[in-house]
This record gives C-alpha cells, sequence and structure tokens, in this order.
C-alpha cells in the first residue's frame, strides 16, 4: 500500500466527517499558533531590546566614582593613562559630567527648552557613532580652552531656532554658548527622545556644575571580544587607585546585554513551556478522537481485514490518518500564528517574524504527537480478531 | 486431486460460563474446484462458523483445515491475511461496503492489499463492475445505491482479486426475492464460467439451486449430497422452511 494514496484516503476521510475533523485539530491549532506567537513576539521584543543596546554601543564601559577624600582619587588623567598603556584593550576615553534640568534658550526669545546637558570629551562622537551632519563635532582645543561650545540635536534646534542653527549662539543656564554641530536626525524628534540632546565639552561643565569633580567615565572597548579583559584592567585600576571596591562600580554593556539575554530567553522559554503544554493537550485529544474512531470503525476494520489487510496495513492507516490530521492542524496553526503574530507585532511596533526553527519544531512536535497518540489506538485496530470486528454493530 | 477446502476433522468450542459450546462437533468434508456447495441449517447449527473458518475469518479449536492444499489452521494473522485476499472473495449478507469509499475504491480495496499499482487497480475493479454490469456507478457512493446494486458491488469485490473460492453469507438474506434471484442467477453464471462457489443459507429452496448440499445440524453434517430437496429436507425439522433469524 504505497504511501501517496494512504494519504488520500486520510485527507478523504478527514472531509468525510469535517466537523469532528476540525474539532480535532483545535487543539494543535491553537498550540501550534500559540508556540509561534509567543516566539515571534518575544523574539521581536528580545531583538528590540537588544538593537536599543546595541545603539548605544556594544563596546561601551561605564565608569563611574565616588570622591573619597584624601590622596585617595581618581583624576581623568589616569583614566586616560590607562587607555594610553593599554591601546590593546581600549580605545575611547570620554569623561561624562551631567548638568540636570539646565534652561537653554536663544536670546531675545521667550522659546526656553528644559533638557540634561552633557559634558564630554572630543572622543565622544566616535565612541558613540554619533554622526554631525551639519558643522563639527567638539574638538581637542575646544575642550582644553573649556570652550563654551555646544552640539546641539535636531529636536534642540527645530524648537529654538526653526531653520539650521549652525554658527548661532543659544543660552544655557544664563550662560551664552556657541553652535558648532547639529547631529544627525535619530527618531522622531520627541522631547527626552535620542534628539534631544546638549553636548559641551566636560571641562565647561564641570565648570559650571556643582559637582567638585569628575564621577563618570565612558570608555570604549576596542572589541566586543576584549570588552570583558578592559573591565576587569579598569576594575584593578580602581582598585589600586581607591583601594576599595565599593567606591566605583564599572560595568560593560555587553555585560548588561548578556543579562537582559538571559532574562527573556528564560521567559521564551517559559512561554514556549506553556505553549508546550497547550499542545500536549492537543495531542490527548487526537488521541482520544483516535481511540473513539477505532471502536466506531471496528466494522470497518473487520470488512478491510477479511479483504486482506495485514496488521501493519491497519496500523499504518490510523497512524497515517492521526498524522495527517494534526499535521493539517499543524499547517493551519502554523499560518495562524504567523498571520496573528505579524499582526501583533505591527501594532506593537516589533519585528515579529516567526522563526523558522519555532516553526519547524512546532509543526514536528503536532505531527510527531499525532503519530504518537495514533499508534496505541492503531496498534489496539490491528490487533482485532477480523470475526469480532465485523460482528461489530 | 488435492481438493480445494479439506476440513480434517474441525471443532469450534467456545467457553461460555461453566459449559462448553460445540459450535462444529467434527467436521470434515473436502470442497473440489469448480463446485458450487451450498452449506444449509438452521439459526445456530454451525454453518456460520463453519463459514467463517472456510473464510479464515476465524480458527478452528481442533482440527485442521487445508486450503489448496496447505494447512492455513495454523497460519499467522498475516499469512491468513494475505491468504484471504489472494484465495477468497466475500459476499456478505449485509453487503459490507465501506460507505466513506466510493464504489470503485470498494472494488479497488482487496487490490490495494495486493499491492497493485494505482493503474492496475482502477482498471481491474472497473473490468469487475463491468461483469456486474455497474461500471457507470463507480464514482457514485454506496448509499446512492439501491441493496440490489450494494450487492452487486459487493460481488465485484469479491471477484477483483480473482479469488479461488467466492464466500456467500446468505447473499439474498436482506433482498427481496426479485432482487435475490438476480443474485443468484448470478452466481449460477460465475460457477458456469469456472469458479467455485461456497454458498451458505437457511433456506432450503435457495440451497437447492446449488450443485452439491451439505446440511449442517448442533454442529455435525447431517446431509451431504445431491440438491434433492426431498432427500435432503426429510433431515431437516420442522418449520424449518420460515427461515425465520438469519445468522449473520
Amino acid at each position: 500500500m504505497n504511501l501517496k494514496k494512504s494519504f488520500m484516503l486520510a485527507l478523504s476521510n478527514i472531509l468525510y466527517d469535517k466537523t469532528r475533523s476540525i474539532l480535532t485539530m483545535l487543539g494543535i491549532i491553537v498550540g501550534v499558533a500559540a508556540v509561534i506567537i509567543l516566539v515571534s513576539l518575544m523574539n521581536g521584543m528580545t531583538g528590540m531590546i537588544t538593537d536599543t543596546f546595541n545603539e548605544m554601543g556594544t563596546t561601551t564601559l561605564t565608569v563611574s566614582v565616588t570622591d573619597r577624600g584624601g590622596s585617595r582619587k581618581v583624576s581623568e588623567a589616569d583614566i586616560y593613562e590607562l587607555r594610553d598603556e593599554n591601546p590593546q584593550l581600549l580605545s575611547g576615553v570620554s569623561p561624562s559630567v551631567t548638568i540636570s534640568r539646565a534652561t537653554v534658550k536663544v536670546s531675545g526669545s521667550s522659546d526656553t527648552v528644559t533638557t540634561n546637558i552633557s559634558g564630554v570629551s572630543e572622543e565622544y562622537a566616535d565612541m558613540k557613532q554619533l554622526t554631525v551632519t551639519n558643522g563639527s563635532f567638539l574638538n581637542y582645543m575646544q575642550v582644553q580652552n573649556n570652550s563654551k561650545s555646544c552640539v546641539i540635536g535636531t529636536y534642540i534646534q527645530k524648537e529654538l531656532f526653526g531653520a539650521s542653527a549652525l554658527g548661532q549662539s543659544l543660552k544655557i543656564n544664563g550662560q551664552v554658548y556657541k553652535v558648532v554641530g547639529v547631529l544627525e536626525e535619530k527618531d522622531d524628534s520627541g522631547s527626552g527622545g535620542s534628539d534631544d540632546v546638549i553636548y559641551i565639552p566636560y571641562t565647561t561643565a564641570l565648570r559650571n556644575s556643582t559637582a567638585a569633580s569628575i564621577s563618570m567615565y565612558t570608555l570604549t572597548a576596542v572589541s566586543e571580544d576584549v570588552a570583558d579583559e578592559a573591565l576587569a584592567l579598569i576594575k584593578a585600576k580602581l582598585l589600586e587607585l581607591l583601594g576599595d571596591e565599593d567606591y566605583f562600580t564599572a560595568t560593560s554593556m555587553a555585560e548588561m546585554i548578556d543579562k537582559v539575554n538571559e532574562m527573556t530567553g528564560t521567559m521564551t522559554l517559559l512561554l514556549v513551556a506553556i505553549a508546550g503544554i497547550s499542545l500536549l493537550v492537543g495531542g490527548i485529544g487526537i488521541m482520544n478522537i483516535m481511540l473513539v474512531s477505532v471502536t466506531e470503525r471496528t466494522r470497518e476494520i473487520g470488512i478491510r481485514k477479511s479483504l486482506g489487510a495485514k496488521s501493519g496495513a491497519i496500523m499504518s492507516q490510523f497512524v497515517i490518518e492521526a498524522g495527517t490530521v494534526s499535521g493539517v492542524g499543524g499547517i493551519i496553526g502554523i499560518v495562524l500564528g504567523s498571520v496573528v503574530a505579524i499582526l501583533v507585532g505591527k501594532l506593537l511596533n516589533l519585528a515579529a517574524i516567526p522563526s523558522v526553527g519555532a516553526i519547524v519544531i512546532a509543526f514536528g512536535v503536532s505531527v510527531g504527537i499525532g503519530i504518537i497518540f495514533g499508534y496505541l489506538p492503531a496498534k489496539n485496530a490491528a490487533k482485532l480478531n477480523p470475526i469480532d470486528a465485523l460482528r461489530h454493530e | 486431486m488435492t481438493p480445494l477446502i479439506e476440513f480434517r476433522d474441525i471443532y469450534k468450542i467456545y467457553q461460555m460460563g461453566d459449559s462448553e459450546v460445540h459450535a462444529i462437533d467434527g467436521i470434515s468434508m473436502k470442497v473440489y474446484k469448480g463446485e458450487f456447495l451450498a452449506i444449509v441449517g438452521q439459526s445456530g447449527s454451525g454453518k456460520s462458523t463453519c463459514m467463517n473458518i472456510i473464510g479464515c475469518l476465524d480458527v478452528p479449536t481442533r482440527g485442521e483445515y487445508f486450503l489448496d492444499g496447505r494447512d492455513v489452521s495454523h497460519m499467522t494473522d498475516d499469512e491468513q491475511a494475505e491468504i484471504r485476499n489472494k484465495k477468497l472473495g466475500f459476499i456478505f449478507q449485509q453487503y459490507n461496503l465501506i460507505p466513506k469509499l466510493t464504489v470503485l475504491q470498494n472494488v479497488e480495496l482487496p487490490l490495494l492489499y495486493a499491492g497493485l499499482s494505482d493503474k492496475e487497480q482502477e482498471t481491474r475493479a472497473l473490468n469487475s463492475l463491468e461483469r456486474v454490469g455497474l461500471r457507470d456507478k463507480a464514482k457514485n457512493m454506496p448509499s446512492q445505491l439501491s441493496g440490489g446494486q450494494q450487492q452487486r458491488v459487493s460481488i465485484a469485490r469479491a471477484l477483483a482479486g480473482d479469488p479461488s473460492i467466492i464466500l456467500a453469507d446468505e447473499p439474498t438474506g436482506a433482498l427481496d426475492s426479485k432482487t435475490g434471484k438476480e443474485v443468484l442467477g448470478f452466481l449460477k453464471q460465475l460457477h458456469s464460467e469456472g469458479n467455485t462457489i461456497v454458498l451458505i443459507t437457511h433456506d432450503n429452496t435457495i440451497a437447492a439451486q446449488a450443485g452439491r448440499v451439505i446440511r449442517v445440524q448442533d454442529g455435525r453434517v447431517v446431509y451431504d449430497g445431491e440438491p434433492d430437496i426431498a432427500k435432503f429436507a426429510t433431515v431437516a425439522h420442522a418449520g424449518d422452511e420460515d427461515g425465520e433469524n438469519n445468522e449473520s
């Protein structure tokens, strides 16, 4: 008995009793769709989170220190020296001084913007892959001379100037700064977004802030591969300088991404396990239907046996039927799950593309369950004595 | 000449609680190729059990059954399935067509299990349907046919595999007398074409159409010979001819 014909017979059996077939398949459809939807959405979410972190630079290392007073302290010279001594590990260094909620305005205008001002070094643009579309980023001289220069995001330009801001002046907390560069637009230029930024030399920022010394440094590792090594180096240096781990923290973005991935991974696994349970329930549904079907079709089995069907033929018929029912259910589930995942993804603004892995696994599991749960009733069917089966009403 | 069917002291004993019921109580017989045999008997006489054993649908408790010279009473299930497929064609009282398959698919079934190619299955099934005059109904479902037509389909199915023996179990039992006669006429025609036919019936008048009659009573053969009603009916109990319940 060839396989193709068996499939055709199984398919015609499914079509013969549509209601029952659909009810049988429902469990598998829901299970497969659930697996695909959950995995796709989790993938989309993980992707979004990872992208956000990647945007911040996977090689970025952040150091914050507390001034201990006395001789134990960290100066920017120490950090620069560390970089210069280890060019194979560290590439960029920028002290980071933040002036929170500064009032920014253009002289003669009543429009004001309240935003955080970042005091950084000239290396910061390269470290963070900032692109200046108009003018240029802060340079070494400006940083050394406490120059009152600034680079602004497109949101600030739009809010305060409307037109090009290059060469214009603006007032930050009452002090006049010259705009030397405008950054490339990154998002939809909302308040608090990545275009709502103003960069000034960290030296200038330090002067105008209440902080006595620099408490934050941003560094970049040469590559992602050496990020951990670079982080260890920094920690060792800081420990040497400060004498106590409590006075500093040093984290790498890669480390954080790992943690986030670990978390989302665990969540995906949990959700998939839940979806897996519904798949299993679907499989048990198939087993129930197959058991009923074998009982109902005992006479048919008797007829087939009287015509010369061997146990193997009867068994393969039932197993193929169970496999086909769950396979068709699986395909419907895949289509349904993919469509729902993509639609929900669109709604949530996630790239929720169903992964090939999820589809293959969901389909494999559904067909597998169908075959396994179809096997037992099929074995019973095949063992029936032909005359007993024929006499069954 | 080797007999096609040979029973050697066959017993079929059922355990009913404490007591044993001898459905067949030591039957020996030989049937040769080309015979038209009717096994006749009342309900519970053991004729159906006889037919089940001949058809390899059931195994005897004791004794040996040779089909075409081979001992089939001790074969495995699958070997018996093969014997049923190759050597036997069944015609049942209730037709036993599979309702969700078309007429053609029903007739193809024994050929499918014989492992023939799709094309050959179809050709032979259509030929077989042609013989019973139902070729034009090939694509119909069994439920769309009359009882007589359904029985003809089951005859076509029995013929499709070109079996050595055609076993007919009360083939006219579910039909009115006119269609019953037609079906019987068809069996006669098959016999005249050289087929071996074993007919099981409770009805003496139908049995009388056969070339040879075996009357079974209480699991034993009480008459074996010419289908002369006067002769074989004498051993029958009174009231046997009314044919109340059919065994199936």
